[in-house]
């Protein structure tokens, strides 16, 4: 049994990266008071604009490629969002229904120009990030073979990120006025807090984790765009709930469903796992955000204002 | 001289411009692929309306857009967003479609066996989020995005397991021709196209729901406890009753969708896809503002889109996520109907404003 959490261990681990970062993506955004339902389109757009940086750039630039298309897709990621923010806080819009149109634009949208590039709709990356072991802490008993055996440089970013993020939304003025806005924003805007300027903030950073979430999946473990992301958006969406809206809380969820989903996904190979049902497995993710749901009803943690618009005359 | 034009609805003019802007940008997207959007629209169009075959053809597509459609704006009435029509969809057509790969009947009783398998597996995936809501007060956004993942699932595991298809692994068997929708008069009345019986019990739907909503005491407690939840409670409604029931109808319209869609307009079921129908459904409703005979015709309009850009991609480069690429452009023009309004508006008091003016030039 070891053997076989061993084995997987760095699966799970590279599967639940993108769906942290992206979870993490949500978290920003839904505490500043913005629902964003579109973080599978702005997963897609990031692998999207990532594949077709590396593809272009790769014969010329070798690995630094790599880099470059993850930083494309942050930034692709970033200004598509604008869509979401423009009508969210703009123009009060349903952010439901926005968010939607994201999801819908990016998915064909992509596919399209994917076709008119390379005809078939899927673009190929020569070469993702390579594993590696990392130095010293490898070496470690137990700990080192699970948690710094064939790691991807993307992994150590994405912590890092989230340490980086939850710093920033608990122990700095930026962070206080975030959360405010996501709580009561007619309070933040009496003192004084531009509201709009805020949530465009935590939009745009949505967006950006979004982008990077999809990118890492390009460069780690699919090589190839085609147009989805598997669900992997909505994924992080109930990562986001379970995990209560907070960045520790997403950290453990998104572990637990990247853990069951790897479990599904290798057993098959390994006839050790094959006696649970996959389906069991796949839909563990979305039955137990559910029942979190139902378990939370009374005592939620969610944003109080996340998905009204601010209307500064209501107050 | 006064020209008196008769008075179109703002909702319709709304819609009407989101279609514009759609097709506008539609129009862009070509040009940034170098191609003639001109030529694109043309055959567009005319793949989806050329001869009676293309008719019949963007009429099936529409079918399940009308269902879904009117599923979305159901529950919209009631206040309810259903973001969750694919899973119910995907629910009714796997009922439907275990039905008739194992039961053996007449073709009458088995396509009614079917109508209700379809029904209570879309219903069943629709009372689940209206319960949690009224139960839990679980948002129904969140609950009924679960639901579609959780068809997704189900459907993957299911159909490989029990009803793997001849050649592939990722379909089911083929449904046997006394299991399809498809009838020879309706095939023969279009020329061999996919058209089917769903679309007579798609329009037969929308005048039942354009009833209920409008006629009967049940539809005006529905849309009360959209109007306002608590006054509906005030007046001795039992909204939370009324909840579960919007949800659970709402999902059965999908679910008769995925009945449309996997028997009648496809012969099987494919694993691994969320139907986009689902969503599509979303852009149907709101081009309608919600009203079923809108969504009548918004669902066509989707369907001649979606029929048209086959042909489209045949006769030039462009690819045919153009389609998809247009009604999802659409749902945020929709969604973003505010800025129309506020055109709309300015136009009004513009032409308002001419008027007066001329007005006062003839008087002075």
């Amino acid at each position: 049994m070891w053997d076989i959490i061993v084995f997987i261990f760095p699966y799970a681990i590279t599967y639940t990266i993108p769906l942290l970062i992206t979870s993490l993506g949500g978290l920003v955004c839904e505490r500043s008071g913005v629902v964003n339902i579109g973080l599978e389109g702005l997963m897609i757009i990031g692998s999207f604009a990532s594949a077709l940086t590396v593809s272009k750039l790769y014969p010329s630039m070798g690995d630094a490629a790599v880099w470059m298309g993850v930083l494309a897709g942050m930034i692709a990621g970033a200004l598509f969002s604008l869509l979401h923010a423009f009508a969210s806080i703009n123009l009060n819009a349903n952010q439901v229904i926005s968010g939607t149109a994201i999801n819908m634009i990016a998915g064909a949208l992509t596919v399209y120009f994917a076709r008119y590039i390379t005809g078939s709709g899927n673009i190929n990356i020569i070469s993702g990030l390579r594993r590696f072991n990392m130095p010293v802490l490898s070496k470690i008993p137990v700990i080192g073979n699970l948690f710094f055996t064939q790691t991807y440089m993307t992994t150590w970013l994405v912590l890092l990120i989230l340490l980086g993020s939850w710093y920033l939304i608990y122990k700095t003025p930026f962070g206080l006025r975030l959360r405010a806005c996501g709580e009561h924003p007619h309070a933040a805007d009496a003192a004084g807090v531009n509201v709009r300027l805020i949530r465009y903030v935590a939009v745009l950073m949505s967006g950006a984790f979004a982008g990077l979430g999809g990118a890492i999946i390009l460069v780690t473990y699919s090589g190839e765009f085609n147009g989805s992301v598997a669900g992997l958006g909505f994924l992080a969406l109930a990562a986001l709930i379970f995990g209560q809206w907070k960045p520790l809380g997403i950290l453990g969820a998104t572990f637990f469903f990247g853990f069951a989903s790897t479990l599904a996904n290798v057993s098959q190979v390994v006839p050790a796992l094959s006696t649970i049902p996959g389906l069991i497995l796949k839909a563990f993710p979305y039955v137990v955000t559910l029942l979190a749901l139902i378990a939370f009803s009374k005592s939620s943690q969610a944003p109080r204002a996340s998905g009204e618009p601010f209307d500064q005359g209501s107050r | 001289m006064k020209l008196k034009f008769p008075k179109i609805p703002r909702s319709i003019w709304v819609a009407l411009i989101a279609m514009f802007l759609g097709l506008i940008a539609g129009a862009i997207f070509m040009l940034c692929t170098g191609s003639n959007p001109f030529a694109g629209y043309y055959y567009l169009f005319r793949g989806g309306l050329m001869n009676i075959e293309r008719i019949g053809n963007s009429l099936a597509t529409a079918t399940p857009l009308i269902l879904t459609g009117l599923s979305v704006a159901f529950a919209f009435k009631t206040g309810l967003f259903n973001i969750g029509a694919s899973g119910q969809l995907l629910a009714g057509g796997l009922s439907a479609t275990v039905v008739a790969l194992t039961v053996v009947l007449p073709k009458p009783l088995l396509l009614l066996l079917m109508f209700l398998a379809a029904i209570v597996g879309g219903a069943l995936w629709g009372f689940i989020p209206g319960l949690l809501k009224a139960l839990f007060n679980v948002h129904e956004v969140v609950a009924t995005i679960m639901m579609n993942w959780l068809a997704y699932w189900v459907v993957y595991y299911t159909i490989p397991r029990y009803f793997k298809g001849k050649f592939l692994e990722t379909e089911s068997r083929k449904i046997p021709d006394i299991a399809s929708l498809r009838v020879p008069w309706l095939t023969e009345m279009f020329d061999g196209s996919y058209v089917n019986l769903g679309l007579i019990i798609a329009i037969i739907v929308v005048l039942i729901i354009g009833i209920i909503l409008k006629k009967t005491v049940l539809g005006y407690e529905l849309k009360a406890a959209g109007f306002n939840r608590f006054a509906a409670e005030y007046g001795g409604m039992k909204v939370n009753r009324n909840i579960v029931l919007s949800m659970t109808i709402a999902g059965a319209l999908a679910g008769i969708g995925g009945l449309t869609l996997y028997t009648g307009y496809a012969v099987n079921i494919q694993i691994g896809v969320l139907p986009n129908q689902g969503f599509d459904g979303i852009a149907v409703s709101l081009l309608a503002a919600n009203s079923p005979l809108g969504v009548f015709f918004s669902a066509l309009f989707f369907g001649i889109l979606h029929s048209g850009k086959g042909f489209m991609n045949a006769m030039t480069e462009i690819p045919p996520q153009i389609g998809d690429t247009i009604i999802a452009t659409i749902i945020y023009f929709a969604a973003t109907s505010v800025l129309i309004e506020r055109f709309l508006d300015r136009a009004g008091k513009a032409l308002a404003n001419r008027k007066l003016e001329r007005s006062s030039k003839e008087a002075g």
